[in-house]
C-alpha cells in the first residue's frame, strides 16, 4: 500500500492526478435526489466510448472509394471476425446516441438544467448535439447504399436555397464535385472519422468541466450549493464516487441489455436503424422511391417539407436547431424544475415534446396532404412553445421552492 | 426515507429500461419495405433452420440464378460450412463458373457468375442485380410472390413474359420448365371490384406445390445469404443477455450496499 501511496505521491509532484480525481470524482458532490432522468449523461458518454472503440475497428476494414465502400462493409460483416458485431454495435450506436441524448435534453427543459448559471452548459451540449448531428449525417454516407447515397444528395442540395449564388458554390465546395461521388465519400470519411469526432470530444471536456464548475441541478431545481455543513460540503450532496458510480453502473447494464437486444436480435430494428434500400448499392442513375433520413433527423425534415417555399424551409430547419440556443434566456423564469412551475409550462412542454414526435413520424413517411398540414401545425407548436414560455416565464404563477431536495 | 430501498430502485431500473423501450416503440418496429409493389405479398413458410432446405435451394440458386446473377459478397466455402456441405462436394456439384485464368472457381472465391456486365446490359437491358442482399432489401415476401408471379404476355417482345410484382421486369421466367406457363386473367371479386388472378396454362414438371416448395427454397437460401450470422448472432445473444442479467443482479445489490447510509 505504500507503495502505491509512494507512487501517487510522486505523480502528484509531477502531475494533478490526485487534484483530478478529487474535483471531478471523489470529491465531487452531486445531489442525492437523482432521479432516473439522470441516468442519460452517463449513457451518452458511454455511446460515445461504444462509437469511437468500434469505429477504430472498422477503419481497419473499410474502404472510403466509391467502387470500393458498399462491399468493404459486407466484407466487415462476413469476412471479418465479430465485424458483424462490430458493425451492428456502431449502426445500433449511432441511433442509440440520440435516443439517450434525446432524452438527456428532455430532462434539462424538465428540471430546468439550463437555466443560471448553466447558460454555457446548456450551449455546449447544444454544441456536441449539432457536432453529433453531423457526425452522424457524414457516417451514414459512409456504408455507400441507396438511402446513403441519396439522403446526402438530398440534405447538401439544401444548401442550394441559398440566394445569390452562394448556395450552389457552397453545394459544390461540400461535395467537391457537381454529385455525390468518390470525391465527397472521401472528405466525409475523413471528417467522420477524425476531424468531427476530435471536436466532439473537446466538447465533451467542455461540457464536463462546465458541469463540475456549476455543480449538477437535481429534479427539484434546489440549489444544494446554498446550503453546506461546517466541512463546507452541501448538506444535500453525496460524492460522485462511489454513490454515482455504483448507481451509473447498474443503469449503465439495463441501457446495456436493451442495447445488446437491438444488436443481437434486430439490428435493423424494422427498417429505422438500418434502413431496407441501403442494402443496395450507391447508383447515382436511378432514385430510390421514397428518400427519407433516418429518424433522428425526421422531426427536422417534417419541418422542412412543411414550408411551401424550399428557401424558407431550409430556414426553419434551421431556425429549430438554432432557437434552442437560445432557451436559457427565453425562458425568464426563477424556478427550475417543473414540480414548482405553473400548468402554462406543463402544458407548453408536453405540446412540444408530442409535436416533435408527430413532427419525426411524418418525416419519416411519404409527403401527403393530411401529413404536410398536422407538420405545419406541429411546426407552430414547435416555434409555439419559445413564444409561449418567453411570454408565460414573465410572471408565472410558481409554487414555493423547498430549501432541501425532496426524494 | 431511503432510496435503497429495493422497491423504488427496481422501478427506477424498470422505468430506465421502459424508457429506452418507449422510444424505440415510437419508432414502431415494423418492417417497411418500400419495394413499391401494388400486389399484395405472400408469406413463405421458411425454416432458416433447416440445412435440407437451404441445400436444395443452393443448388437451385447455383443453377439457375447464378447463371446471370452475382452474389459476390458471400463464398462458396462460407456456405459449405453454414449449410453442412464438405468444400469438396460444394466444388464438384455447386460451383460451374471459372475464374479469371480460366480454371473452376476456388471454394474459397466470391460467389461471381460468369456473365460480364457488359453482356448482361447488353441482353437484357440491365445489369442483372447482385442477389446476396436482395432478402435485406426487399424483403423474403417479396422474393417468394415475385418468384410466382411471371406470366405470359406477347406485348414483352424479346422475353415475352411480364410479372405481376415487378411490372416491366427485364427477367425471363427462368423456372419455365418446373412451374410451366402462367396467363393473367382478370376476375370479378363479387363486389363488382377487378382482381387480377394468375392462371396456370400449360403445367410444368413440378406440380403447385413442388413448385411453391422450390420457391420456397431458394427464398430461405437468399436469406441465409443476406444475413449469414443470424443463427450464431441469436445464440451468441443468448449468453451475452444472460450474463448481463447476472451482473444487473450483483450491480443492483452494489448500489444498495453503498446507497445503505444516504439517508434523505
Amino acid at each position: 500500500m505504500s507503495k502505491l501511496n509512494d507512487t501517487v505521491a510522486w505523480i502528484d509532484q509531477r502531475f494533478p492526478l490526485t487534484k483530478l480525481l478529487e474535483e471531478h470524482i471523489t470529491k465531487y458532490y452531486a445531489p442525492k435526489n437523482f432521479n432516473f432522468w439522470y441516468y442519460f449523461g452517463a449513457l451518452s458518454l458511454l455511446v460515445l466510448i461504444i462509437q469511437i472503440v468500434t469505429g477504430i475497428f472498422l477503419t481497419m476494414n473499410y474502404k472510403p472509394d466509391g467502387e470500393l465502400a458498399f462491399a468493404s462493409v459486407e466484407y466487415i460483416m462476413r469476412d471479418v471476425n465479430f465485424g458483424w458485431l462490430i458493425r451492428y454495435m456502431h449502426s445500433t450506436g449511432a441511433s442509440m446516441f440520440f435516443v439517450v441524448v434525446y432524452l438527456h435534453m428532455f430532462r434539462a427543459l424538465m428540471y430546468g438544467s439550463y437555466q443560471k448559471p448553466r447558460e454555457l452548459l446548456w450551449i455546449f451540449g447544444m454544441l456536441i448535439y449539432v457536432c453529433l448531428m453531423a457526425e452522424a449525417f457524414m457516417g451514414y454516407l459512409l456504408p455507400w447504399g441507396q438511402m446513403s447515397y441519396w439522403g446526402a444528395q438530398v440534405i447538401i442540395s439544401l444548401f442550394g436555397a441559398i440566394p445569390f449564388g452562394i448556395g450552389d458554390a457552397l453545394t459544390l465546395w461540400l461535395r467537391g464535385d457537381y454529385v455525390v461521388s468518390d470525391a465527397t465519400l472521401n472528405r466525409f470519411f475523413a471528417l467522420h472519422v477524425i476531424a468531427v469526432p476530435l471536436v466532439l470530444i473537446g466538447l465533451v471536456v467542455a461540457h464536463i468541466m462546465a458541469l463540475h464548475e456549476v455543480g449538477s441541478n437535481n429534479p427539484d431545481g434546489v440549489d444544494i450549493k446554498a446550503l453546506k455543513n461546517s466541512q463546507g460540503i452541501p448538506k444535500d450532496g453525496i460524492p460522485f464516487h462511489p454513490y454515482y458510480t455504483v448507481k451509473d453502473f447498474m443503469g449503465a447494464i439495463v441501457f446495456l441489455i436493451v442495447f445488446f437486444t437491438i444488436v443481437f436480435f434486430m439490428p435493423e430494428m424494422g427498417g429505422y436503424f438500418l434502413e431496407h434500400a441501403n442494402f443496395v448499392p450507391a447508383d447515382p442513375l436511378k432514385t430510390p422511391e421514397h428518400i427519407a433520413p433516418v429518424w433522428y433527423f425526421t422531426p427536422f425534415y417534417a419541418i422542412l417539407r412543411a414550408i411551401p417555399s424550399k428557401l424558407g424551409g431550409v430556414i426553419a430547419m434551421g431556425a429549430a436547431i438554432v432557437v434552442l440556443f437560445f432557451l436559457p434566456w427565453i425562458d425568464r423564469g426563477k424556478v427550475r424544475s417543473i414540480r414548482y412551475r405553473s400548468t402554462a409550462f406543463k402544458v407548453l412542454l408536453f405540446s412540444f415534446v408530442a409535436a416533435f414526435i408527430v413532427l419525426g413520424y411524418f418525416g419519416l413517411q411519404p409527403v401527403t396532404d393530411a401529413g404536410k398540414w398536422i407538420s405545419r401545425i406541429c411546426s407552430l407548436i414547435y416555434f409555439g412553445f419559445f413564444v409561449g414560455l418567453f411570454i408565460i416565464s414573465k410572471n408565472e404563477k410558481t409554487k414555493p421552492v423547498p430549501e432541501r431536495v425532496t426524494t | 426515507m431511503i432510496t435503497n430501498n429495493p422497491p423504488i430502485l427496481i422501478k427506477m431500473n424498470v422505468r430506465l429500461a421502459l424508457c429506452l423501450t418507449f422510444v424505440l416503440a415510437l419508432l414502431g418496429v415494423n418492417p417497411v419495405f418500400s419495394a413499391g409493389s401494388s400486389v399484395a405479398l405472400e408469406s413463405p413458410r421458411i425454416d432458416a433452420g433447416s440445412e435440407k432446405s437451404l441445400q436444395r435451394g443452393a443448388k437451385l440458386f447455383v443453377n439457375y440464378c447464378m447463371a446471370c446473377h452475382s452474389a459476390n459478397y458471400q463464398r462458396y466455402s462460407r456456405m459449405a460450412r453454414d449449410l453442412g456441405l464438405s468444400e469438396e462436394d460444394v466444388s464438384e456439384q455447386l460451383i460451374f463458373t471459372t475464374d479469371a485464368a480460366g480454371e473452376p472457381t476456388k471454394v474459397g472465391s466470391l460467389m461471381e457468375n460468369n456473365m460480364t456486365t457488359e453482356y448482361g446490359r447488353n441482353a437484357f437491358g440491365v445489369v442483372p442485380p447482385n442477389l446476396a442482399l436482395t432478402a435485406r432489401s426487399r424483403g423474403v415476401d417479396w422474393i417468394y410472390t415475385y418468384l410466382k408471379s411471371f406470366y405470359l404476355d406477347p406485348s414483352r417482345g424479346g422475353i415475352g413474359v411480364n410479372n405481376t410484382v415487378y411490372p416491366g421486369a427485364a427477367m425471363p421466367h427462368v423456372l419455365w420448365e418446373l412451374q410451366g406457363w402462367q396467363k393473367k386473367v382478370v376476375v370479378d371479386d363479387g363486389s363488382g371490384h377487378e382482381k387480377v388472378k394468375l392462371e396456370l396454362m400449360s403445367p410444368g414438371t413440378q406440380s403447385v406445390s413442388e413448385y411453391d416448395q422450390t420457391v420456397t427454397d431458394i427464398t430461405n437460401f437468399l436469406a441465409y445469404m443476406a444475413d449469414p450470422i443470424k443463427q450464431t448472432r441469436h445464440r451468441i445473444g443468448m449468453f451475452v443477455l444472460l450474463f448481463l442479467f447476472g451482473l444487473l443482479g450483483i450491480a443492483y445489490m452494489l448500489k444498495k450496499e453503498y446507497w445503505r447510509d444516504v439517508v434523505h
